[in-house]
């Protein structure tokens, strides 16, 4: 049976995971070894990690301890955060990744899209969509962590990426980050609407409902932050993740 | 010693550290001379097939590859896409395959109502006609679960080359072995404890 991935998603600043909310204020949640452990153990379908230092910082990926970390991780490991080039992603394969997440350079660095997709497949790149509503109505884009607003349809953007190469798109809701208080369904279903590939949603997810709202609504995959590392309304950090009888039941239509 | 083939195509990485944690030892190489000392050899890809046998080719290592896997008869695990370039063709691409496994890669229907790649985890059957299992299936559980990214998939001439299905629309191989040559179309490097048995397996048993 192929159900849909569910997929932590975990934010690296310097060796530290953090999780923000609405891109702020970042909240230390524990040590990146120990945590992709502890979802090795709870065996996690994908684990994404993103350095949201990296672009601001204006600096590629730590790949010494990314090494480290992909030594540990035995499932699918999707690292974005300050990639630049085709040889960082080589790089990164080589040591033990193998999905690159595009986010900034998607615009900053023409052609590296086509160029990784054609060496690597397209399985192999994913572009993360980073989106705000804009007060007026409509969404607009961001890259650096939310702060560059780059003036795009979410919608035409994911096209464009998936003709420029992209095998799968990651869409996040930038006010729903860290919020649990759902994800943006229509966004969602817009950008699965407007693209073949797979499109994962990300930004907002409080538990099982909104993972199984998110498939129904067009994405192939759900992922999440906050719902993976707090626990209770007072979000004391403590790594889940459902068990494989939750994950059937999350996803199976009861009879 | 078990070689895993660098013809600059696979997450290398990752299946040196899953066979390591399982306790075989295993190096990254792309020297004719390493894979001729080896034990075992694992072949490993991701991406576009002709890409793929292009690499292959510009490696120098065909030769060596055929010798030893053909007239040495020593052990090889083709993963992904390394175990679509064991068939004789693909309809991904133009250029030849290994020819070693008769087989074709063919891709899955797009009008089938299934989302191309095929991505995610997924359950396998590792049933052989009789009933058998294969020996790089033997050391783990009644219906393993993979992680698979592909388009495509393998065709067989030869029921009895098939060694797991998998389901997706429709059944299809998922694994495949004729004598010392194995592949897996999944990825065992990223598939938890389902895939450390079948390395484990591998390292053991082929």
């Amino acid at each position: 049976m192929n159900l849909p991935r569910v997929i932590p998603v975990l934010l690296l600043r310097g060796r530290g995971l953090y999780k923000t909310i609405k891109f702020k204020d970042p909240v230390y949640v524990g040590d990146p070894m120990n945590t992709v452990r502890l979802f090795n153990e709870k065996e996690a379908n994908e684990i994404v990690v993103l350095d949201i230092g990296a672009t601001v910082e204006n600096r590629g990926p730590n790949f010494e301890f990314l090494e480290d970390l992909a030594s540990e991780c035995f499932m699918p490991f999707a690292y974005g955060g300050g990639i630049t080039t085709v040889d960082q992603i080589k790089r990164l394969f080589f040591l033990g990744a193998e999905k690159a997440v595009i986010n900034a350079a998607a615009f900053d660095q023409p052609g590296l899209i086509e160029d990784a997709a054609r060496q690597f497949g397209s399985q192999s790149i994913v572009a993360s969509i980073d989106v705000k509503k804009k007060m007026l109505g409509g969404y607009d884009v961001f890259t650096h962590n939310g702060t560059k607003g780059r003036g795009r349809k979410p919608t035409e953007l994911a096209r464009e990426l998936e003709n420029r190469g992209v095998g799968e798109i990651l869409i996040n809701t930038i006010d729903r980050d860290g919020t649990m208080s759902g994800y943006d369904l229509d966004l969602i279903g817009d950008v699965a609407a407007a693209v073949s590939v797979p499109v994962v949603a990300c930004g907002g997810a409080s538990g099982p409902s909104d993972f199984r709202a998110a498939i129904n609504a067009g994405a192939a995959a759900v992922s999440a932050g906050a719902y993976f590392v707090f626990q209770g309304k007072h979000r004391a950090v403590l790594i889940s993740y459902p068990s494989e009888d939750e994950l059937n039941s999350i996803f199976t239509p009861e009879e | 010693m078990i070689a895993i083939v660098d013809i600059g195509i696979g997450n290398l990485g990752a299946i040196k550290n899953m066979l390591r944690k399982v306790g075989a030892q295993a190096e990254i190489t792309d020297s004719a001379e390493a894979i001729k000392a080896a034990d075992k050899i694992v072949l490993p890809g991701v991406g576009a097939f002709d890409h793929g046998m292009g690499a292959l080719a510009a490696s120098g290592l065909m030769d060596t590859l055929n010798e030893q896997v053909l007239n040495a008869g020593k052990p090889i695990l083709g993963i992904c896409l390394g175990a679509q370039m064991l068939g004789r063709r693909s309809e991904e691409g133009s250029l030849p395959g290994l020819g070693w496994i008769d087989m074709d890669v063919v891709r899955f229907p797009r009008d089938a109502g299934i989302k191309i790649p095929h991505m995610g985890w997924n359950t396998v059957a590792p049933t052989m006609p009789g009933g058998r299992i294969h020996p790089l299936f033997a050391g783990g559980e009644d219906t393993p679960r993979f992680y698979f990214v592909h388009s495509f998939h393998f065709e067989c001439d030869r029921p009895e080359d098939v060694t797991a299905t998998c389901v997706y629309g429709k059944s299809f191989a998922a694994a495949v072995a004729r004598g010392n040559i194995w592949g897996v179309q999944f990825h065992p490097e990223k598939s938890h404890r389902f895939g450390a048995a079948l390395l484990r397996s591998f390292a053991e048993h082929a």
